[in-house]
């Protein structure tokens, strides 16, 4: 009884909600990625990204509305072997070195991938003889990520893969990452890293307070904030006033400092200069991914204080 | 359930720290104890054999009990969890789990009816069998409760509930010496499954196995136990359906 319709989308949430007691940690999401696709997740800590990833991986029974992969329940998805999931939380267990957990894991599945093909690409293979109670954190990481990836799934879902690792080793990773993505894989990642997002993600669903806020390209995301901001220093002055200023859609304080959101760069910049002639430090900046960041989710927070 | 998965499993229960200590307690006690009493007898029987059944089934018990209750570990740890994003059933993994403590089981029998044999004690092959393969049942009630501690208990308070849980039953099973030889305490002991373990080596010397009281017992406590497993599995991945 399958639905080809549904059977061809890879991933389909539907009116997702999941309440932890009085804490709504994920309040209505609507989502379908495609197969081959590979999605960021992106919000701050809190904003429901590691609730959504437990009900798609089956792990949590959502309070209201559906998951659909690959046409059928997460649960079916995971027996079949189609999912691959590195969770946030957890260690690795004692007693075997890197390679025999791996081995241990791709014996679970119909369809693994060869141990050391995937020792190789994750590069795990230096260590793989030592015990996994042995491993640095980015050791321990890579092997997850091979324990992952040797299931040789449909759906690859990594909830905040590069948490534990320095530079140079979420650099290493995402260079395994996308050679995993080049095979046509479909893969959700949970990321509070902005530049992860826009850098390895084909798209961006940007959540907030349990809501997606936004969804697209990296590029669209930026272009729905299409104004600049202007940082100065500026002691003492009243942000209500700031706010008024011709141009100026929103004014923060840290400090001596005060950062304006414009939706008409150049005309802040003279009414700003008219109105304090004593800013200084003045620095102008193109909206990047940060500050729509910023934007969308602040947008959210207001709508969420609203009378 | 995969053959690959299960020799893992194996793999690492034999890799334990926790197989050192319930093969070794038996072990060193049995050897110590027996050696100094070499040519004693206790109740007719020489007290090398009286004593390797007992250390046996004390040390078989102490195995499968502790090879169940890892499962509290790999809880804490999240491998459970982990576990559930694999096709792995959730009855596969307690199979291994129990299939596991069995073997540990088997082993430390092999290694006292060895130290045994050392020490002087001789049977013929009918006797070694038929001792095994009643062990062997009277191990299922304590497996189960391998598995129930399992999913109940903290690994921090694994080490003195286990020992504790199977020193009360070695206790009044006899495994340490008969804890009671007639009267009420004899009648409350035989209705204890750990009795009719100890009692498996009865046919050692001379006894014809199990009456039916002892099957019945050991068939009640098994039910018993499976079901307050089963219970405890629950409450356990309730959370995570």
């Amino acid at each position: 009884m399958s639905i080809p319709a549904l059977a061809d989308s890879g991933l389909v949430l539907r009116d997702l909600a999941k309440s932890y007691g009085p804490v709504a940690a994920v309040r209505g999401i609507d989502l379908t990625i495609a197969p081959g696709e590979t999605v960021a997740l992106l919000g701050p800590n809190g904003a429901g990204k590691s609730t959504t990833i437990d009900m798609i991986l089956g792990l949590a029974p959502p309070d209201a509305g559906s998951v659909t992969l690959f046409g059928s329940t997460p649960a079916r998805a995971v027996a079949d072997g189609r999912v691959g999931g590195m969770l946030q939380t957890g260690q690795l267990i004692s007693e075997l070195s890197v390679r025999e957990l791996v081995a241990m894991v791709a014996a679970l599945y119909p369809r693994a991938l060869p141990v050391d093909e995937v020792l190789a690409v994750t590069g795990a293979e230096r260590f793989a003889a030592q015990r996994t109670t042995k491993l640095s954190g980015g050791q321990s990481q890579r092997t997850r990520f091979a324990m992952a990836l040797v299931a040789n799934p449909d759906l690859l879902v990594l909830d905040e893969p590069t948490a534990a690792l320095d530079v140079e080793g979420r650099h290493d990773f995402w260079a395994s990452m996308s050679e995993v993505a080049r095979q046509g894989k479909t893969i959700l990642f949970a990321t509070h890293y902005l530049e992860e997002a826009d850098s390895y993600a084909d798209r961006i669903v940007l959540m907030a307070r349990g809501r997606v806020v936004a969804d697209g390209a990296a590029t669209d995301i930026k272009s729905r904030v299409g104004g600049k901001t202007i940082r100065a220093t500026l002691p003492g002055v009243d942000l209500d006033a700031l706010r008024s200023l011709a141009g100026v859609t929103g004014a923060l304080r840290r400090g001596e400092a005060v950062t304006l959101a414009c939706s008409d760069g150049d005309a802040a910049l003279r009414s700003l200069l008219g109105t304090y002639p004593a800013a200084r430090d003045l620095e102008v900046r193109g909206a990047g991914l940060e500050e729509a960041f910023l934007e969308l989710v602040t947008e959210d927070e207001d709508e969420e204080t609203a009378p | 359930m995969s053959l690959t998965y299960l020799h893992y499993e194996v793999l690492r229960t034999f890799r334990s720290r926790a197989l050192l200590f319930s093969l070794g307690f038996p072990l060193v006690l049995f050897l110590v104890v027996a050696s100094t009493n070499r040519h004693a007898t206790l109740e007719g029987v020489s007290f090398p054999l009286y004593y390797m059944a007992g250390m046996a089934s004390w040390g078989a018990m102490l195995g499968i009990i502790s090879a169940g209750s890892r499962i509290s570990v790999e809880r804490q740890q999240g491998w459970t969890r982990q576990l559930r994003l694999t096709p792995l059933s959730p009855r596969a993994y307690l199979l291994a789990k129990v299939v596991c403590g069995y073997l540990t089981a088997l082993l430390t029998m092999v290694v006292l009816f060895v130290a045994g044999t050392v020490l002087g004690v001789r049977l013929g092959v009918r006797e070694w069998a038929v001792m095994v393969g009643l062990a062997l049942v009277g191990l299922v009630p304590f497996g189960l409760f391998g598995v129930m501690v399992g999913h109940l208990l903290k690994p921090d308070s694994l080490g003195p509930a286990v020992g504790g849980l199977s020193a009360l039953f070695a206790l009044f099973g006899g495994a340490w010496g008969p804890i009671a030889t007639h009267g009420t305490l004899l009648d409350l002991v035989r209705d204890i499954p750990s009795y009719w373990l100890v009692q498996s080596g009865t046919v050692a010397y001379g006894g014809g196995g199990w009456p039916l009281r002892g099957w019945v017992v050991v068939g009640i406590w098994s039910l018993a136990a499976a079901r307050l497993a089963f219970v405890a599995y629950r409450r356990d991945t309730a959370r995570v359906v």
